[in-house]
């Protein structure tokens, strides 16, 4: 590869809210690939990588984590400002990450529980996606994302075309991967049929059911799949708590562990 | 009249999550430092109750996306512990095969990518990989082995699917596990090599007396399990942690100091800790390593803590490629077990230090309480002490120089802030 000359290099931003660095750390983990990538963008703000910190514009702007705090509010508009494209990497930027099980509680309480002074603390009562807050050109799933994907993602912008993400669903990488189904065989509740592609299928490779940790896919029928594992025999709080992981503010997970709630109550506080 | 100075590090570089550092001197005193730790908490220990104790190490792993092993491996020997569940040794040996490709693959990142620059005066690992294309390149490829063996056993390399608790949900076959000896081997020679090019750094001396802790096992480098032990005390069991050791918030973070509970005072967990109380117990060829380019007379030095890992990184390959060649295929993935109400805590030794962990559970398998100790809330006071002793060497040097030369110290202790900011539960008075 060759070295482009500074001006021509698309300026790169990794910025970070509420979340584990996982996503992020996936761009590092693209051993064979990281020293090229830096070769054809110039990485202008990565905190975790380096220490050379520049302010923006930037062309393509990566964001990590979710919205949890009033600052952070702040923080991502001034951000989008700065951005020419914004991508948001993983469950936490894409769906409020597993940090929105707050969502569901009472935050005061859960502030008591965590810390002597709550008042110390500057936290929202919800975790929630960043294009809830600002425009989003693209989100890519995952919990964490997949290193290729999320090279094809940074490559597509800077050469400033449309990702290629498929959108189905794990089924059917777990088709090609020639792995028995759980959902047909095993009563235990694997989120496959409603989960998108991205991981090859991980979880029924390894004998267990999916947790949706790449968030819902396209034409998902939600509703259709828990009611068949809750007749098979899986209880509506596995069943609830199977939606509610990382990814239980993604809207068609969010309104499906709602309604198994509502109409088949648990005698069990969820989550 | 003396003058006042502030030094503000808005955002610390080159470590896992986000935090500050504020410095105040007045005229020659250090009047204060600050580690703040301004990542969002995130509730782990308040959204885990109700949850069933299978959820647990997929959730728990969430906490750190750097060493999300490490969550699952103290959490599942916490469960475990509370359900009277023991391990087949063929299920304990991989686990610990599992956990050396976390410590090679966590230690390599920091290592290369994020903590050899400052020797040279780089901004980060590309910067430098221009100046040592070959030991960057090495580097590398020594992190991906260990991100190897992770995404065999466990199914990817970040956030794992196949721990749960009592085994894993599916044991690799010998063919997956051996096709992995080969990039072991390679990675080996080039950790040798790396560990002699570290060796010949230039290192700043800094080597202030504190107690340092680690687990310790009569056997083999603890990782997993054994008691925790210390250079100022006796060692004590796992289950006494908490009668010892003790949590407490502090208005400028929100990550809670450890302290033991009756000295106030700081103490020093990961590598350099381990090294020290368990040199004897590293794998035959790192020892022999160890004792020549490391010798214990040098490893106080925090600026060392670089040298600590690498050789950890050769003893966890040697010890991965150990591993491997005994392993024979069996039949149990995991010990069967019935929900039933208990308490049970762990501690294993995370990439960066000690973790401990405990669970409370009801009779139909779900978690009531949990307690979670990560290893930079524990380092945390540590390291704002050991500011404060070597702030003094530096105090005529310009504003920018003492902050690059602070946050360089820091990073010796690779604190992950994303896991330190996780909620730490409160004690609110003696039991
Ligand atoms: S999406 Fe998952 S892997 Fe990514 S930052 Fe959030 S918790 Fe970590
Ligand atoms: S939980 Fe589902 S989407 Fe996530 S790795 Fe497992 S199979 Fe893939």
């Amino acid at each position: 590869m060759t070295n482009l000359p500074m001006k021509e290099k698309k300026r790169l931003a990794v910025f970070k809210f509420a979340s584990c660095d996982g996503c992020q750390l996936s761009l590092l983990s693209c051993e064979d690939e990281l020293l090229a990538l830096a070769d054809k963008v110039e990485i202008v703000h990565f905190l975790e990588l380096s220490s050379h910190t520049q302010t923006g514009p930037f062309d393509l702007t990566l964001v990590e984590g979710s919205i949890s705090t009033h600052e952070d509010e702040d923080r991502i508009r001034e951000i989008r400002r700065q951005s020419r494209v914004l991508v948001t990497i993983g469950a936490c930027a894409t769906a409020g990450g597993i940090q929105s099980l707050r969502n569901w509680a009472d935050h005061d309480e859960y502030l008591q529980r965590v810390y002597a002074h709550p008042e110390y603390i500057d936290s929202l009562a919800t975790s929630t996606a960043i294009s809830d807050h600002v425009t989003v050109d693209f989100e890519l799933r995952g919990c964490p994302v997949d290193k290729v994907q999320l090279l094809e993602v940074v490559l597509a912008f800077i050469n400033q075309r449309r990702p290629n993400i498929p959108s189905h669903s794990v089924c059917l990488d777990c088709k090609r991967r020639g792995v028995v189904c759980i959902a047909v065989t095993q009563a235990k509740p694997c989120l496959g049929p409603i989960t998108q592609a991205g991981c090859g299928a991980i979880c029924p490779a390894y004998h267990r059911p999916c947790y949706g940790c790449f968030g819902p896919c396209d034409q998902a029928n939600a509703k259709a799949m828990s009611e068949h594992y809750l007749e098979v025999g899986v209880t509506p709080l596995q069943m609830i708590h199977q939606l509610r992981n990382m990814n239980s503010a993604a809207k068609l997970f969010q309104i499906e562990s709602n309604r198994i709630e509502s109409e088949h109550p648990t005698n069990r506080p969820a989550p | 009249m003396s003058r006042s100075r502030k030094i503000t590090v808005n955002a610390l570089t080159r470590v896992e999550g986000e935090g500050a550092l504020h410095i105040r001197i007045d005229g020659n005193e250090i009047a204060e430092v600050r580690l703040c730790i301004y990542e969002p908490p995130r509730f782990f220990e308040a959204f885990l109750c109700g949850r069933s104790i299978q959820d647990v190490p997929d959730m728990t792993a969430r906490i750190c996306g750097i060493c999300p092993v490490a969550y699952q491996m103290v959490s599942v020997h916490a469960l475990e512990a509370a359900l009277g569940i023991a391990v087949t040794p063929e299920i304990r040996q991989l686990r610990r095969l599992l956990y050396c490709g976390e410590w090679i693959e966590s230690h390599a990142l920091h290592i290369f990518m994020l903590n050899a620059a400052d020797f040279f005066g780089c901004a980060n690992g590309i910067e430098l990989a221009k100046q040592f294309p070959e030991r960057i390149n090495d580097g590398l490829r020594i992190k991906k082995t260990g991100n190897s063996i992770v995404e065999i056993l466990g199914g990817r390399a970040i956030h794992p699917v196949n721990v749960r608790v009592g085994g894993f949900h599916r044991l690799p076959s010998r063919d997956e596990l051996t096709s992995l000896l080969q990039p072991l081997c390679g990675a080996l020679d080039a950790a040798i090599d790396s560990a002699e090019w570290i060796a010949g750094f230039d290192f700043p001396s800094f080597e202030p007396d504190c107690e340092w802790v680690a687990l310790h096992h009569p056997d083999e480098y603890a990782m997993n399990e054994g008691v925790i032990a210390s250079t100022r005390f006796p060692a004590i069991d796992v289950g006494e942690y908490e009668r010892d050791f003790a949590e407490t918030q502090v208005a400028h973070s929100n990550a809670l100091h450890s302290t033991r509970r009756d000295h106030p005072s700081s103490y020093l967990l990961g590598p350099l800790a381990r090294l020290t109380l368990n040199r004897h117990r590293l794998v035959p060829d790192a020892l022999r390593l160890a004792n020549r380019i490391a010798p214990p007379s040098l490893m106080q030095n925090r600026f060392r803590s670089i040298l600590a890992r690498i050789i950890e990184v050769v003893s966890c390959l040697q010890q991965a490629i150990l591993i491997i060649e005994e392993y024979r295929e069996t039949k149990e993935a995991f010990m069967p077990h019935v929900a039933k109400a208990g308490f049970g805590c762990a501690a294993t030794e995370a990439p960066r230090g000690m973790m401990y962990h405990h669970y409370e559970i009801s009779d139909d398998g779900l978690v009531t309480k949990a307690k979670i100790v990560p290893p930079t809330s524990q380092n945390q006071r540590q390291i704002e002490s050991d500011l404060c002793l070597y702030l003094p060497q530096l105090i005529h040097e310009p504003d920018e120089i003492i902050a690059a030369e602070c946050e360089k110290l820091i990073r010796t202790y690779d604190p992950c802030i994303s896991c330190s900011t996780h909620a730490v539960t409160i004690d609110r008075g003696p039991r």
